[in-house]
């Protein structure tokens, strides 16, 4: 039996250990955000963070899941709002809109490590996303959005979202059962954000 | 399709305003578009097969089109809204079943704007007329002292206001205005045509909630991977599925039954491990011990396949457009120019592989798919079971990506075959390497072209042929020669040649051909606008300059006098007008600093300008080589005319996407065959485009423009690989005449 963490949520699983977690995710939990693009660990599509970093959920099998925290598009902020899927609305980024989950996980874990990405940082960490539609200049631009944005908010004295998503682990929101299972995971990579 | 195109649009509507429903369709029966406009036992207004309006005022309208990236879901149904000033918050967007009242939901071709933008307007302006005139009998005022306004009827002389929730069931018992006599919006005043407006998927798209076909869910359903004969036509000769249904949670190993040509879209056939998860299913299917007879495609190879193309194109061919003697002419020349190009199979490769959950029971199939034709799923998976068109519900998913693919749903029909054989719903998902080996492959070219040139270098003389197999193959093997394909780029050349010659010659292909994003003008762009930029190389003048002048006089060129055929539908205000491809190739010269660009080591620009789904383009390519022949293009200037546009974002959206789609397809794309077999399996072996492949800016001018509106999807595509290679030769002096570029050597 494995146990982990999904969302914030506690989950087991005693199938197959060798079963990636992208199958996991999306046949068991039910939680379709992560896409299946190549199953190979060439396309990005099935992007999570695993303990706070970017991995391939369809290159991380269960067996090396156990007792981690995994953190999926649908946990990523509570109400959707986090910096970078405002700034991925802001700049109408999605066409097709199948590859973003995983260019928005890829991108948070980017800005975790470098929150003032160069365009060369930029191109090193989401290379291994493919868009088929052609996003990439929109994405480009979304990150350096929401990078700005948490520079501007950080600065501020208030403000509600960054305050939930910067406040130390184990902090319970006052919000119903449903919201809370979508509270961010955090741990150190999305604390910073 | 073709029968909406036959009919003149006004009769049809004529009739079926009187039957009480805006419909688009010669298929539908009165009575079913009479039952489709009945008052609902809810108190919801039903006005039209597209329009809801309950009570509470919200509005749902029905987005008939697929969506896989262009947006259309949302912008169909906005100039329903925006004609009867509705509020965007309070609008509901259904997708709509396949469903022949609705007309043609084939969403491919860049046309859904073109055939539905009048049909919506006139929905929008009827339902609004509806409403004013259901306020004004209530108040007791004349009609045209009201005014629909942000979801409201309101009557200005006295301040009244009545929500059009309030009016739903008023207006349902105003009679249906006579189209004739419908008033249209004054485009001054709209609030989201011809703007930028968000799609309506955009907040499930970033949160992960959105619903593709990879992520259809029926309770109770199996899942379903497919092992298939490696070489197209190959049959089975024996299997074991012994070890695969040791797997855990493979529950059986069934088979599909084998197909023949014509390929249509009917399942490939194969055998099928069925299970309980996505994970079982693909190991069990690793265990199956599978034997193939290869049948007559077993020895099939791309490069044989390719030289035999070009062959062919060094013949004379079938004549497809004559203007003057170009014979005659090549002997006066100064000098003469040949050039052979050639360009390989492509895939669609969208992020979603094809995917579908369908359902038979009790002689019925439901199914939900990714695609991007849901009649058509009717037809196949109708056809596949014996079943009746009319017994197959087809629920339309998002589509992550599709680019033609999914207008073929031959994995819809694997998924209701299986489940009439399981007796369950059963999931069929594709691998990426079913996806790349199984394709509607975009044809691969071989073109031979010819220039007899005067002592400036102008042409005197211009022969161009091209072989191809074509898209009809896939319905008749016998068709060999090229049909409509010829009309993307080959017959419609513009430019104001005295003497000039278009062949074709015949070719068969060894696996299944489809139509992939903007089609055979793909390779017919690459091909006219390379040669082009050759001759004005050899004539020593600018690009820009020589592109212009054999545009000649500002002039709208009639194709059917000539007795070709130019993508124009025929009709005259679509009629190719060489001032308007002159305008988009000023503006984007200008726009990347043509004519004050000095050179540089390594760097330089090429264009190309080219209209392709009645949509005028051009694009200049900014791009460098560097000392070991990698390609950096550091951006791309796109203008374009595509007549009336409904969301300018969208729009610039698609041709950024273009811009980046036709990077892949000239830089990289290619499937091979040997053996018969595909070579490609997935990403690591066929690239596309990564960000920091991709152009790095992109930037989209938009012609403003009353003229009727042209396609959007696709044309941004074909402009692109020679606009590349241009500038590859203006920046290395090596002339790319095979694609992908990659496979020459650049320094």
């Amino acid at each position: 039996m494995i146990q982990l963490t999904v969302n914030r949520k506690s989950r087991s699983f005693d199938g197959d250990p060798e079963m990636p977690l992208l199958w996991f995710l999306r046949d068991e939990l039910q939680l379709t955000g992560t896409k299946y693009g190549c199953g190979l660990g060439l396309c990005g599509a099935c992007t999570v963070h695993l303990d706070g970093k970017a991995v391939r959920s369809c290159q991380t099998p269960m067996k090396a899941v156990a007792g981690k925290k995994v953190t999926t598009i649908e946990g990523l902020a509570v109400n959707g709002d986090h910096a970078l899927q405002s700034a991925w609305k802001q700049h109408n980024v999605p066409q097709c809109g199948y590859c973003q989950s995983g260019q928005i996980m890829q991108a948070a874990s980017l800005l975790h490590e470098k929150p003032h990405p160069s365009d060369a940082d930029i191109d090193a960490a989401m290379d291994g996303n493919i868009c088929r539609c052609g996003t990439y200049q929109r994405i480009r631009a979304a990150i350096k959005t929401a990078a700005a944005a948490k520079t501007a908010t950080l600065a501020a004295p208030r403000q509600e979202r960054v305050e939930l998503a910067a406040a130390p682990p184990g902090i319970k929101l006052p919000s119903t059962e449903s919201a809370s299972e979508l509270q961010p995971e955090l741990v150190a990579g999305e604390a910073a954000l | 399709m073709s029968e909406i195109r036959n009919l003149s649009r006004r009769t049809l509507l004529g009739q079926m305003f009187s039957a009480g429903a805006f419909v688009l369709a010669a298929r539908v029966a009165p009575e079913n578009a009479l039952a489709a406009a009945t008052k609902s036992s809810t108190g919801d207004w039903h006005p039209n097969l597209w329009l809801t309006l309950s009570p509470d005022g919200m509005l749902t309208i029905l987005a008939h089109r697929s969506e896989m990236g262009t947006g259309v879901r949302s912008s169909l149904p906005a100039v329903v809204a925006e004609e009867m000033d509705a509020d965007m918050g309070r609008v509901h967007i259904e997708q709509a079943i396949g469903d022949a009242r609705l007309g043609s939901q084939d969403t491919d071709g860049s046309c859904s704007i073109r055939l539905f933008l009048t049909t919506m307007h006139e929905v929008g302006a009827s339902a609004r007329t509806m409403l004013v005139n259901a306020a004004a009998a209530k108040w007791g005022v004349p009609a045209a002292d009201c005014a629909a306004k942000n979801h409201q009827v309101v009557h200005a002389a006295s301040g009244k206001a009545l929500g059009f929730g309030e009016l739903a069931a008023l207006a349902a018992a105003q009679p249906t205005p006579d189209p004739k006599s419908l008033v249209f919006k004054d485009p001054a005043s709209y609030k989201y045509l011809g703007k930028d407006f968000p799609i309506t998927d955009l907040d499930d798209m970033v949160r992960g909630r959105a619903v593709f076909g990879f992520d259809a869910h029926m309770d109770g359903m199996l899942h379903a991977s497919i092992e298939r004969s490696p070489v197209i036509g190959g049959k089975l000769k024996s299997y074991d599925g012994a070890e695969a249904l040791k797997v855990k949670g493979v529950r059986q190993v069934v088979t599909i039954a084998h197909s023949d040509p014509p390929w249509l879209f009917k399942p490939l056939g194969g055998v099928a491990v069925v299970g309980d998860s996505t994970w079982a299913v693909m190991q069990g299917r690793k265990k199956l011990k599978v034997e193939w007879e290869p049948g007559p495609n077993g020895s099939a190879d791309s490069v044989a396949f390719r030289a035999g193309l070009m062959e062919t194109a060094r013949k004379p061919g079938k004549v497809v457009r004559n203007i003057g003697d170009v014979d005659a002419a090549f002997t006066r020349a100064a000098k003469t120019v040949e050039a052979e190009y050639t360009t390989p199979l492509l895939a669609h490769a969208s992020m979603e592989p094809p995917a579908a959950v369908a359902e038979f029971k009790d002689g019925k199939v439901v199914a939900w798919a990714a695609t991007q034709n849901p009649q058509a799923v009717q037809d196949t998976v109708a056809a596949a079971l014996g079943i009746k068109k009319a017994d197959v519900t087809c629920h339309v998913t998002l589509l992550g990506g599709a680019f033609g693919r999914k207008s073929k749903p031959d994995y819809v029909a694997e998924a209701a075959i299986l489940s009439k054989q399981c007796g369950k719903p059963v999931k069929v998902a594709w691998s990426r390497e079913d996806d790349l080996r199984f394709d509607y492959y975009h044809s691969t070219a071989a073109m031979y072209l010819k220039a007899g040139l005067d002592e400036r270098g102008n042409p005197l003389a211009w022969l161009q042929r091209s072989v191809f197999p074509p898209l009809m193959t896939l319905y008749d093997p016998k068709a060999i020669y090229p049909s409509f394909e010829l009309s993307l780029g080959w017959t419609d050349v513009p430019f104001d040649f005295k003497n000039h010659r278009a062949e074709s010659g015949p070719a068969s292909p060894p696996l299944r051909i489809g139509w992939l994003r903007s089609v055979a003008s793909i390779y017919h762009a690459f091909a006219v606008h390379s040669f082009l930029d050759e001759l004005a190389h050899t004539a020593g003048r600018d690009p820009v300059e020589y592109l212009l002048a054999q545009l000649g006089p500002d002039r709208k060129i009639d194709f059917k006098a000539q007795g070709v055929a130019s993508g124009s539908d025929g009709k005259d205000e679509y009629a190719y007008d060489t001032a308007r491809l002159r305008r988009v190739i000023e503006i984007a010269a200008d726009k990347s600093g043509w004519a004050k660009r000095k050179p540089a080591k390594g760097r330089a620009l090429g264009i190309c300008a080219h209209r392709s789904f009645l949509t005028y383009v051009a694009s200049v390519v900014d791009l460098e080589v560097d000392d070991k022949g990698g390609i950096k293009i550091h951006r791309v200037d796109t203008a374009l005319d595509a007549g009336r546009i409904v969301n300018a974002d969208r729009v610039r959206s698609q041709f950024e996407g273009a811009a980046v789609f036709g990077t892949s397809a000239a830089l990289m794309g290619e499937i091979s065959f040997r053996n018969g077999r595909v070579t490609q399996s997935n990403f690591h072996n066929h690239p596309v485009a990564r960000m920091s492949e991709a152009p790095r800016e992109t930037h989209v001018y938009i012609v403003p423009s009353d003229a009727p509106p042209a396609g959007v999807g696709e044309p941004g595509v074909p402009p692109m690989a020679p606009a590349i290679c241009n500038a590859i030769f203006a920046a290395t002096g090596k002339r790319i005449r095979e694609l992908p570029v990659r496979k020459t050597k650049l320094v």
